[in-house]
């Protein structure tokens, strides 16, 4: 098994607060998993210590065999929860932005998901709406050819009508020998998307199976499964 | 080619079943080629390694052929198109009878039942 991530017994702590309690977590290349959970479950946390931005408490993430550091950011495309971008850039600004930073960064691809996205070059940053802002983040970051994608609620703020766009976009941008992981709440329009599912509640993972064969188990789609195991939570 | 996808059951499955379909309704013949893996997962808005498992499938129940860098080709195998139509009836037959049946008819009643049915449809 070729994996690009493995997570063993990963504990972090702020302050009093435990919020992940032990997280084993494994991710193949070229596989998508869906990280489900409730708002407050460890998603955030999980995820900005896979980019390097947070320190774990204790235990081991290794992204193809090294530490979350300065190599790893190079082959880590991290969408966050928060807006990167600065009020006075219009989207050109923000493509070049992300052209001086990342080296991986593929204009090419750029200006592709930017058109699927609406988006115009001359259109300022700080009056797009929610929707939009997500849309254009999603469309950079997805733009760099990255190894891992580590997608931090994509469909989060957007309407309902927007989500196929977003999920459109996703599946445009998946690549044979890259791995994503999504993390959302809003499973319905997404499910179809994810190769394994990772069930996270209150620091833990309490269920990692993959998609299909969950659903030929239970006879159940991923969204009722997710309401059931929050149900009982 | 547009899916209304069941969730509750494995989605590789339906997409099987849907290109069947097509093949039995003879909008797909022998010989045409099947979208990409990549222009399949978009058109049908789903992993593309779903679509890949659903098109290995179909090669290894011979209905397709892949060659290589050119693509996935529904086969021309004559004899294989017919059992593939006749096992689609079969299953829907199947189903049938065990629902009728269900509802406490005989096998006698069910031959009537569908033989009225036909007729109605012939007028």
């Amino acid at each position: 098994m070729d994996t690009i991530l493995k997570i063993s017994n990963l504990t972090k702590n702020y302050y009093n607060t435990q919020a992940l309690k032990g997280i084993d977590l494994e991710v193949e290349r070229g596989k998508i998993l869906g990280l489900l959970g409730p708002n407050g479950s460890g998603k955030t946390t999980l995820m900005k210590i896979i980019a390097g931005i947070l320190k774990p408490t204790s235990g081991e993430v290794l992204i193809e065999d090294k530490k979350p550091g300065i190599y790893t950011k190079q082959i880590v495309s991290y969408l966050p929860d928060v807006n990167p971008l600065y009020k006075w850039m219009r989207v050109k600004d923000a493509v070049n932005f992300f052209k001086d930073f990342y080296n991986d960064f593929d204009e090419e691809k750029a200006k592709s998901n930017l058109d699927f996205m609406e988006l115009k070059e001359n259109q300022k940053v700080s009056s797009l709406s929610k929707g939009m802002l997500e849309r254009l983040l999603l469309a950079l970051f997805l733009s760099r050819n990255a190894k891992l994608y580590v997608l931090d609620e994509p469909l989060g703020g957007v309407d309902p009508s927007a989500r196929d766009k977003i999920i459109d976009t996703i599946i445009k941008n998946i690549n044979e020998g890259s791995s994503m992981i999504i993390s959302t709440h809003i499973i319905s329009d997404i499910e179809k998307v994810f190769d394994e599912v990772a069930f996270i509640s209150e620091g833990k993972i309490i269920l990692k199976e993959n998609a299909e064969e969950l659903r030929a188990k239970k006879g159940k789609s991923i969204d009722e499964i997710f309401r059931e195991v929050y149900a009982n939570v | 080619m547009k899916i209304e996808f069941d969730e509750k059951r494995p989605i590789y499955l339906q997409i099987m079943k849907a290109i069947k379909q097509e093949i039995a309704t003879a909008n797909l013949k022998g010989g045409d080629k099947l979208p990409s893996v990549r222009e399949m997962a978009e058109i049908l808005k789903v992993n593309p390694n779903t679509v890949q498992r659903a098109y290995q499938e179909l090669e290894r129940e011979q209905i397709t052929y892949t060659q290589r860098g050119m693509g996935t080709f529904i086969t021309n195998d004559v004899q294989k198109l017919k059992s593939l139509k006749k096992e689609m009836a079969t299953e829907l037959v199947t189903s049938f009878v065990n629902e009728i049946k269900n509802l406490g008819f005989s096998s006698d009643e069910i031959i009537e039942i569908v033989k009225e049915s036909l007729e109605r449809e012939v007028k």
